[in-house]
C-alpha cells in the first residue's frame, strides 16, 4: 500500500471534486426547475397533462441511471438530423449529457417529492387561511410552500445524497470527476487499491457534509415551527 | 428494429443475468441486513460499533466506487496477501532446508469473477440499507410480545424466530420493496466490471450496429418492465400482510 501516489495527484482529485461539485449543483438546480412544475401537473385534473408527466417519471425513475445516461450519451449519434443541427456541438460533449441525463433523472425523482408533499397537504391549513382572507397567491406563498418545504426536506436530502453517489458514473463517460480522477490515477499507477479508497474517502467527505448541512436546515425549520 | 430483433436470444440471456445478480445479492443483503440490524439492537456495546460503522460508511460511498474497490483493489490484496504467505511458508522451510524449493502453497493468482464481485458488493451496500430498515421493523415489534414470551420462558432465539422474526417482516416489507427497487437499477452498474448483462450487450450491439439508441432503449424498457413487475408484486404482498394484521 503506498499513499503516497495520492498525495503526488492530489491535483487530479481536487479537479475531480470540483466536477462533481458542480455538475451535481447545476443538475439538482435545473432539475429543481423540471421537478415543481411536473409535480404540480402531476395533481392536475386533466388527463392529457397528467399522463405525459406519468410517463417521464416513470421512465426516469423506473430504470437505471446509468442507462439514461448512455441512451443520451451513444445513443444521440444514431440520428442523422441531430448530428447535423447545431445541438450536436452539445451532444458530443461528455459533460454535457451528464448534466442532462442527470438533470431529468433528478427532476422525476424530485417531482416525485414534490407530488407526494402537495397530495398530504393539510386541508385545515388551507381552509383556515381561506377563512382569514388570504388571496390564493398569499396563501401559497404563507402557508403552502413554507409547510411544504419543511416536510420535502428530509426526502430531498436524500434525492441529494442519491444525486452524489449517482454522479460517479460520469466518470466512465470520459469526465474527470472524482470517479475519473481515481481511474486516471489507477491507469498510470496501476493501483487500484490506493486510487478508489482516495474516491471513496472524497465521496464520504461530501456526502457527510451535504448530510450535515442538511441537519442543521432541518433544525432550523422546526424552532420557526 | 430487426437488428433489435437478432439480438433478442442474447439480450434475453443479459436480462436473466441481471435478474440473477438481483436475486442474488438481495439475499445476500438481506441476511447482512438482519445481521446488523441485530447487531445494532443487540446489549454488546462492540457489536453495535460495528454495525453502525458499516452502515454509516457503505452509506457514504457511491456503489460505482466500492465495486471498483472490490473488484480491483480487492483482487490485488487478495493476491499480494497470498504471495507474501506463500513466500513466508518457503522461508520457514527454506531456513530448515536449504535445498528447499520454491512452491505455492496457495495459488498466486486468484482471480475474482465479475459475478462473484457484483453480487458481493451489490449485497454489501444494500445489506446496509436493509439493516437500517430491519432496525426500525425490530423496534416497532410490541414490548408486551417480547415480555410474554420470556415469561414463557422462551429461550432468546426462539423469542426472536417465533415473536420477533415474523412480526417485524410485517414492518420491514415496504422498506425491503423500496430496496429492491433501487437494488435492481444498481444491477446495471455490474457491466462496468465486465459482466456480461444486458447493458454490457446493448453496448456491444451498438457498437456493431451503429443503433445505440435503439439497444440502450430496449435495455430501459426491460428494466421498467422488471421494476413495473416487482411493484405489482409488493402491493399485492403488503396487502396480503396487512390484512393478516387485524
Amino acid at each position: 500500500m503506498d499513499f503516497s501516489i495520492i498525495i503526488n495527484e492530489y491535483q487530479f482529485y481536487l479537479d475531480g471534486l470540483w466536477t462533481t461539485t458542480w455538475l451535481v449543483t447545476l443538475s439538482l438546480l435545473l432539475g429543481l426547475c423540471i421537478a415543481i412544475p411536473a409535480g404540480i401537473l402531476r395533481c392536475s385534473e386533466n388527463k392529457f397533462i397528467r399522463f405525459p408527466i406519468w410517463a417521464f417519471m416513470y421512465f426516469f425513475r423506473g430504470s437505471p441511471l446509468l442507462v439514461q445516461l448512455f441512451i443520451i450519451y451513444y445513443g444521440a449519434a444514431q440520428f442523422e438530423w441531430l448530428r447535423e443541427s447545431w445541438l450536436w456541438e452539445y451532444f458530443q460533449e461528455a459533460w454535457f449529457c451528464a448534466l442532462l441525463a442527470f438533470t431529468l433523472n433528478t427532476g422525476a425523482y424530485t417531482a416525485e417529492i414534490v407530488r407526494g408533499v402537495i397530495s398530504t397537504m393539510p386541508k385545515g391549513e388551507l381552509e383556515a387561511a381561506k377563512a382569514y382572507g388570504m388571496s390564493q397567491w398569499q396563501t401559497l406563498r404563507r402557508i403552502t410552500l413554507p409547510n411544504s418545504l419543511r416536510r420535502a426536506l428530509p426526502a430531498y436530502s436524500n434525492e441529494v445524497i442519491f444525486m452524489i453517489h449517482g454522479s460517479a458514473i460520469a466518470g466512465i463517460v470520459t469526465i474527470v470527476d472524482i470517479t475519473g480522477a481515481a481511474r486516471v490515477v489507477n491507469a498510470r499507477y496501476y493501483a487500484p487499491f490506493e486510487a478508489y479508497l482516495a474516491a471513496a474517502g472524497l465521496y464520504m467527505c461530501l456526502t457527510f457534509s451535504v448530510i450535515f448541512a442538511f441537519k442543521q436546515w432541518e433544525k432550523r425549520y422546526c424552532v420557526e415551527q | 428494429m430487426q437488428e433489435l430483433l437478432n439480438y433478442q436470444p442474447v439480450l434475453l440471456q443479459g436480462a436473466w443475468l441481471t435478474v440473477q445478480v438481483a436475486l442474488l445479492s438481495l439475499l445476500l443483503a438481506i441476511t447482512l441486513g438482519l445481521l446488523g440490524a441485530l447487531a445494532k439492537t443487540s446489549q454488546s456495546r462492540i457489536l453495535q460499533i460495528i454495525a453502525t460503522l458499516y452502515t454509516t460508511i457503505i452509506r457514504g460511498i457511491p456503489d460505482l466506487i466500492l465495486m471498483l474497490l472490490i473488484f480491483f483493489g480487492g483482487q490485488m490484496l487478495i493476491n499480494s496477501l497470498s504471495y507474501s504467505i506463500n513466500e513466508s511458508i518457503n522461508e520457514y522451510f527454506t531456513s530448515y532446508d536449504i535445498n528447499h524449493e520454491w512452491y505455492s502453497y496457495l495459488p498466486d493468482y486468484i482471480d475474482i469473477s465479475p459475478y462473484f464481485a457484483g453480487i458481493v458488493t451489490i449485497g454489501f451496500i444494500f445489506g446496509a440499507y436493509m439493516a437500517e430498515t430491519f432496525r426500525g421493523a425490530i423496534l416497532s415489534v410490541d414490548k408486551g410480545q417480547i415480555e410474554a414470551a420470556t415469561a414463557y420462558g422462551m429461550s432468546r432465539s426462539k423469542i426472536f424466530i417465533r415473536v420477533t422474526f415474523p412480526q417485524m417482516m410485517r414492518h420491514a416489507l415496504p422498506g425491503i420493496g423500496n430496496n429492491w427497487l433501487v437494488l435492481l437499477k444498481t444491477t446495471a452498474l455490474v457491466s462496468i466490471i465486465g459482466l456480461q448483462d444486458m447493458v454490457k450487450i446493448a453496448g456491444d450491439a451498438s457498437g456493431s450496429t451503429q443503433q445505440p439508441f435503439t439497444f440502450y432503449l430496449a435495455v430501459a424498457f426491460i428494466f421498467l418492465f422488471f421494476t413495473a413487475i416487482s411493484s405489482a408484486l409488493l402491493k399485492r404482498l403488503e396487502a396480503k400482510y396487512s390484512i393478516q394484521a387485524r
